[in-house]
């Protein structure tokens, strides 16, 4: 069938605003649904890492809402560890590491961060009024992928709570397996900082011994020694001088006062 | 429901399978098949576009300008694949994120724009419709299939029930690591495509 050029342009504008409206209107009307999943998804994850809920069972928004009454998100600076007064709720830590104001280039590191913003959100997990834990969020590249997670730290600043990626892109069943539940129960009470205060936790080769005879190991993940790797680099970065190293400083000083 | 309008939907299943006998469609077959769960929403997911897409593209099939026809069709499979991810989001978000790109890379699923080009575009909205739901359940077959053995093979579950308990969880079983990955998925496709040509004969090509 011939068509004139004109009838081509007008029937491809006319495909491309009805396509156009669907589209657009099915995300307008979509988001507020997205945007809460996105965000109990995160405070889920909070909770996992933090030991107060177990990922096998299906949590409710509204338990997720009452397990957070008790945990404080505070927006934290990262180079003087001091809470400042930045709105948690409007923080966007991903956007502030891409925005050349709010943040800066990574010094050279394993993790393969490339920006580091001036500012993190941490969550205190409060006990009676004090923070008992912070849950601290971590990232870095392990084979494929960037790995997001939270690793939490009890008060003394330098005992493991428990780890939890809740992004990543690592070959199932092999480096996927960072999200077996039996490799991140061996997380809890292993030590991130040897006597000189570097972070020494490190993935091995092979099971590590208890935590009680090695404190500073975690089994190594079969078949996945580069994310294996990738784990201990963000662990370094994170916990390091660049990163939460003086917040964990403050919470455990404050914790003496 | 006469016969030819069974013949047009129930004929992708196994007749003339998108994935087995003309091998498209095989790049999120490999995908999303390591848990059954993913493999599911996947198949209801690319369902929908395509019965869609043919039903849609069909209505228009003597109003689209054949010189253009192509880039219509994409423009529609592409906004419908797109509302479908975002109502993944917005209602199934763990299994959303599993499924990751996959979703998006619907639009460059050769079933969905093998079917509009060369069925809608000749049929009537609801030929067009039975062939769109044929084809994603033939789609869908393989994909459950193999997303079945995958599961139960490379990690003891279906559909996230443990039926062969791993060794490293106390149980007996020990996983076969190569199904876990998405080479494990050509093996069964390869197999399931040879099972099918040992049955239906004809779907044999002649040898060259």
């Amino acid at each position: 069938m011939r068509h004139s050029a004109l009838y081509t342009i007008l029937f491809s504008g006319a495909v491309c605003l009805v396509c156009a409206v669907l589209v657009s209107s099915s995300a307008v009307s979509l988001k507020e649904d997205q945007l809460r999943n996105a965000a109990l998804d995160k405070q889920r994850n909070v909770l996992f890492a933090a030991g107060l809920a177990d990922p096998d069972e299906k949590l409710e928004a509204e338990q997720i809402q009452r397990l957070f009454d008790d945990i404080r998100p505070v927006v934290i600076d990262l180079e003087t560890g001091e809470a400042t007064d930045i709105d948690p709720t409007l923080f966007d830590q991903a956007k502030a590491a891409r925005n050349a104001e709010t943040s800066r280039e990574a010094p050279p590191n394993r993790a393969s961060v490339q920006r580091l913003p001036n500012h993190a959100l941490v969550y205190e997990v409060l006990e009676e009024g004090v923070p008992s834990l912070a849950v601290v969020p971590i990232e870095g590249y392990g084979l494929w992928s960037t790995l997001y997670g939270f690793l939490a730290v009890e008060n003394d600043a330098n005992t493991v709570r428990g780890i939890t990626y809740y992004q990543h892109g690592e070959t199932p069943g092999l480096g996927g397996e960072v999200d077996n539940p039996k490799w991140k129960a061996v997380w809890p009470g292993r030590r991130i900082y040897d006597e000189s205060g570097v972070p020494a936790l490190r993935v091995i080769k092979g099971a590590a011994d208890p935590a009680d005879q090695a404190p500073y190991e975690i089994d190594g993940l079969t078949g996945a020694t580069i994310t294996g790797n990738g784990v201990t680099a963000m662990i370094d970065f994170w916990l390091g001088d660049n990163g939460f190293r003086s917040y964990l400083t403050k919470l455990r000083e404050g914790q003496s006062r | 429901m006469s016969a030819a309008y069974r013949k047009t939907l129930l004929d992708p299943l196994f007749e003339s399978n998108p994935i087995a006998l003309q091998v498209l469609g095989i790049c999120s077959a490999l995908a999303v098949t390591s848990k059954m769960e993913t493999a599911l929403v996947m198949c209801v997911a690319v369902i929908c576009v395509l019965a869609l897409s043919n039903v849609s593209i069909s209505l228009l099939r003597n109003f689209i300008p054949g010189n253009v026809r192509i880039i219509v069709q994409l423009t529609i499979i592409a906004s419908l694949v797109i509302i479908t991810d975002q109502v993944l989001k917005a209602y199934v978000y763990e299994i959303s994120k599993q499924l990751s790109v996959f979703v998006g890379l619907i639009i460059t699923n050769c079933i969905i724009m093998g079917r509009a080009e060369a069925y809608a575009m000749q049929n009537g909205p609801l030929d067009s419709l039975l062939d769109g739901l044929g084809n994603g359940l033939g789609y869908s077959t393989v994909l459950m299939l193999t997303a079945f053995f995958r599961e139960v093979l490379a990690q003891g579950t279906v559909f996230g029930h443990v039926v062969l308990p791993k060794v490293s969880d106390g149980g007996w079983y020990n996983p076969n690591g190569i199904l876990g990955i998405p080479a494990g998925a050509f093996f069964l496709i390869g197999f399931f495509i040879w099972a099918l040509r040992v049955w239906k004969t004809d779907q044999i090509e002649a040898e060259g």
